[in-house]
């Protein structure tokens, strides 16, 4: 884990040292979405890096082109143009299951709308990852170490509709854990809950950061949120907005 | 993801859904145990009529007026006619000529009454047909000559009219209103086939011609059996009759008015029908089971937009296109396999009770399920599900993974 560079360091010095481990290296990164005639830029050149630990936060007004960034980076979705490394591989020249491979391994997603499995257990919720990367070793003993880490030790075995939000979404930071990712993306991951339990996933998303090191990047409109993670990059009409 | 896995997956997004997936499995279901159940009746069909005609026996020949169409004075069988088949330089593969009338007639007796089939044979039936009796004795040639007023009972018309099956010989019935003297009792054969052999009286061909069963020819007979050698001289004798009918009909070759047939012929013609009948049974089953695969594409079609959001996150969690296309696969094929499953079993169900109810009114149908049908029906309905389900499943496996996402 590579400590926090405060921004009174030289800036050049910083940047030779931070590229020996960028999870994130986005260059001029272009979407273009194209509805009929008309053509909406959602990301005009927009340049971004991202180092293992970090924890970021995004703001920017609606329709800025957060989620755009945010897909693009999960790699949901591909750029029009532009390059993409995450940790230091072109994400560009990858087919859609080496995407999928990816998605599965590098990138824990964490939703506003919590999306989790309906009729299905927390367990097996969580478990959906190690499914889908072939890991057949325990992973019902590792889906519970994930659950007991976010304080579910105790709900294994409740479906999403017997769960408040609040838990439902520790449910789903479980799930983005589990196959230990190089970074988490959360887009408005308490948007849909109430303060209290909003604050409560806050707390345990940068807890994650500070114990076990997990680089955070996290979409927020709260200022309140953003004020809490070190770095806040603004975007404004598919660009990082300059201070 | 490995394959027991995705099972699993299928399963549980099967039991999600109990009702619906029930219901499409119905669909399945009774296309299958439709496609059974028909099999069955159809081959029960078949093995009965081929049982009744295979008891005839293989070295009969039967003879029968009407021939090709175009022949101008078509004369019709007579006694003289079986009386010529005797001749035995003329037909020496020939052992047995049995000349005889067919009909139906009310048989009366001590205020009881039975309609049965009525057979005017002379005493040759008797060895060319096996008869075999528990008591009495077979029509005589005396009989025959003086025209006497005697019969012989099947056992079901003596259980209809004197409400035992011995001891009847001596005692007196009408058959048509005029009396007849019972001298034989017929040995019971079970009562199976489409005609029953038990419900029938057999009485002298001449006493028939004159009292029961009058013609417009005089000497006229329906049909006469044939006895061949053996077996294999079944073509021989064959040839010879129609040499000798030709020669007393005074026909050219090609234009017969008779008819010869043999059980082979019988067999064949039984084979067609039967088969044909089969298959269209199969036909009309083969089509609900479509329409049930229908149901199943319908089905997962609703399912995958439904689930369009869930296809996405399985996509953001790592699931390849691969992943996507076997579980909805794994949920079709099992829809279908369940309903195979039932539907064999319910076809099944269906095939007994079929016997049961025409064992009930006498026509001794036993319906066969084969095992090929079993097969054929399992399989079938395994392709019919992934076919019915590779579109779908398709659809869902190409979703792109932010628009799934995004989809309410
Ligand atoms: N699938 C799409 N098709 C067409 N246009 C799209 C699509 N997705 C996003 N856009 C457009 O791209 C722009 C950026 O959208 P995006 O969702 O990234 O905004 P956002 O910053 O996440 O907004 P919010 O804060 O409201 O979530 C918007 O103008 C939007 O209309
Ligand atoms: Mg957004």
């Amino acid at each position: 884990m590579t400590p926090w560079i405060p921004p009174t360091i030289n800036l050049w010095e910083a940047s030779i040292s931070a590229k020996k481990d960028l999870v994130i290296e986005a260059r001029n990164l272009t979407k273009v979405y194209k509805m009929g005639e008309v053509e909406v830029h959602a990301l005009r050149g927009l340049s971004l890096e991202v180092q293992r630990g970090e924890v970021m936060s995004i703001m920017g007004p609606s329709g800025s082109g957060k989620s755009t960034l945010m897909n693009t980076l999960g790699c949901l979705d591909r750029p029009t143009s532009g390059e993409y490394y995450l940790d230091g591989e072109s994400v560009a020249e990858m087919n859609d299951d080496q995407l999928a491979d990816v998605r599965n391994r590098k990138v824990g997603f964490i939703f506003q709308t919590f999306n989790l499995l309906k009729r299905t257990s927390a367990l097996a919720n969580v478990e959906l990852p190690l499914r889908y990367a072939n890991r057949s070793e325990n992973r019902g003993e590792i889906a519970r170490q994930a659950l007991e880490a976010v304080g579910l030790g105790d709900r294994l075995d409740h479906k999403p509709n017997e769960l408040s939000g609040g838990q439902q979404q520790r449910v789903a930071i479980a799930r983005a854990l589990v196959n230990n990712p190089s970074f988490i993306m959360a887009d408005e991951p308490t948007g849909n809950l109430d303060s209290k339990s909003g604050d409560e996933i806050m707390r345990m998303l940068l807890a994650l950061n500070e114990e076990r090191g997990v680089t955070l990047i996290i979409v927020t409109h709260d200022p309140e949120i953003a004020k809490r993670t070190r770095r806040v990059v603004t975007i404004r009409d598919g660009q990082i907005a300059e201070k | 993801m490995d394959y027991l896995n995705s099972l699993v997956v299928a399963l549980e997004s099967l039991m999600a859904n109990k009702l619906r997936s029930a219901l499409t499995v119905l669909g399945i279901v009774i296309g299958v145990a439709a496609v059974i159940a028909m099999l069955a009746v159809g081959r029960g069909a078949q093995s009965t009529i081929t049982g009744t005609i295979e008891g005839i026996g293989t070295n009969l020949l039967f003879v029968m007026s009407g021939g090709s169409s175009d022949v101008t004075n078509p004369k019709p069988l007579t006694l003289a006619d079986a009386q010529a088949m005797q001749d035995s330089f003329a037909a020496p593969s020939v052992i047995g000529v049995a000349p005889m009338m067919q009909g139906s007639g009310t048989v009366t007796a001590q205020g009881e009454s039975t309609s049965t089939m009525l057979e005017a044979v002379t005493p040759q039936y008797g060895p060319v047909r096996n008869i075999e009796l528990t008591e009495g004795e077979f029509i005589s040639e005396a009989h025959v000559l003086s025209r006497s007023a005697v019969v012989i009972l099947g056992p079901d018309v003596a259980k209809e009219l004197f409400g035992r099956t011995d001891g009847v010989v001596g005692e007196t019935v009408r058959i048509d209103g005029q009396p007849f003297r019972v001298i034989g009792l017929l040995v019971s054969k079970g009562g199976s086939g489409f005609t029953n052999e038990d419900n029938r009286v057999i009485v002298p061909l001449t006493t028939a011609q004159s009292r029961l069963l009058r013609r417009s020819t005089p000497n006229r007979v329906d049909m006469i059996i044939v006895q061949a050698a053996s077996s294999e001289a079944v073509p021989q004798a064959s040839e010879e009759i129609a040499a000798i009918l030709r020669g007393r009909h005074r026909t050219g070759i090609g234009a017969d008015d008779f008819t010869v047939f043999n059980q082979q012929d019988f067999l064949d013609t039984a084979a067609a029908v039967t088969g044909v009948l089969t298959i269209f049974l199969g036909g009309v089953a083969a089509i609900s089971l479509l329409v049930g695969g229908i149901g199943i594409m319908n089905i997962m079609l609703v399912s995958v937009i439904e689930r369009t959001r869930e296809i996405g996150l399985r996509k953001a969690l790592g699931a390849r296109k691969r992943d996507i296309m076997i579980q909805f696969l794994a949920e079709s094929s099992m829809l279908s396999l369940l309903g195979g499953i039932l539907g064999i079993v319910l076809g099944w169900l269906i095939s007994v009770a079929v016997g049961a109810v025409a064992a009930a009114s006498n026509a001794d149908i036993t319906p066969v399920i084969g095992v090929d049908s079993v097969l054929l029906a399992t399989l079938f309905s395994m392709a019919v599900g992934l076919f019915f389900g590779l579109y779908p499943a398709n659809r869902a496996a190409s979703l792109e993974p932010v628009e799934a996402l995004r989809f309410e």
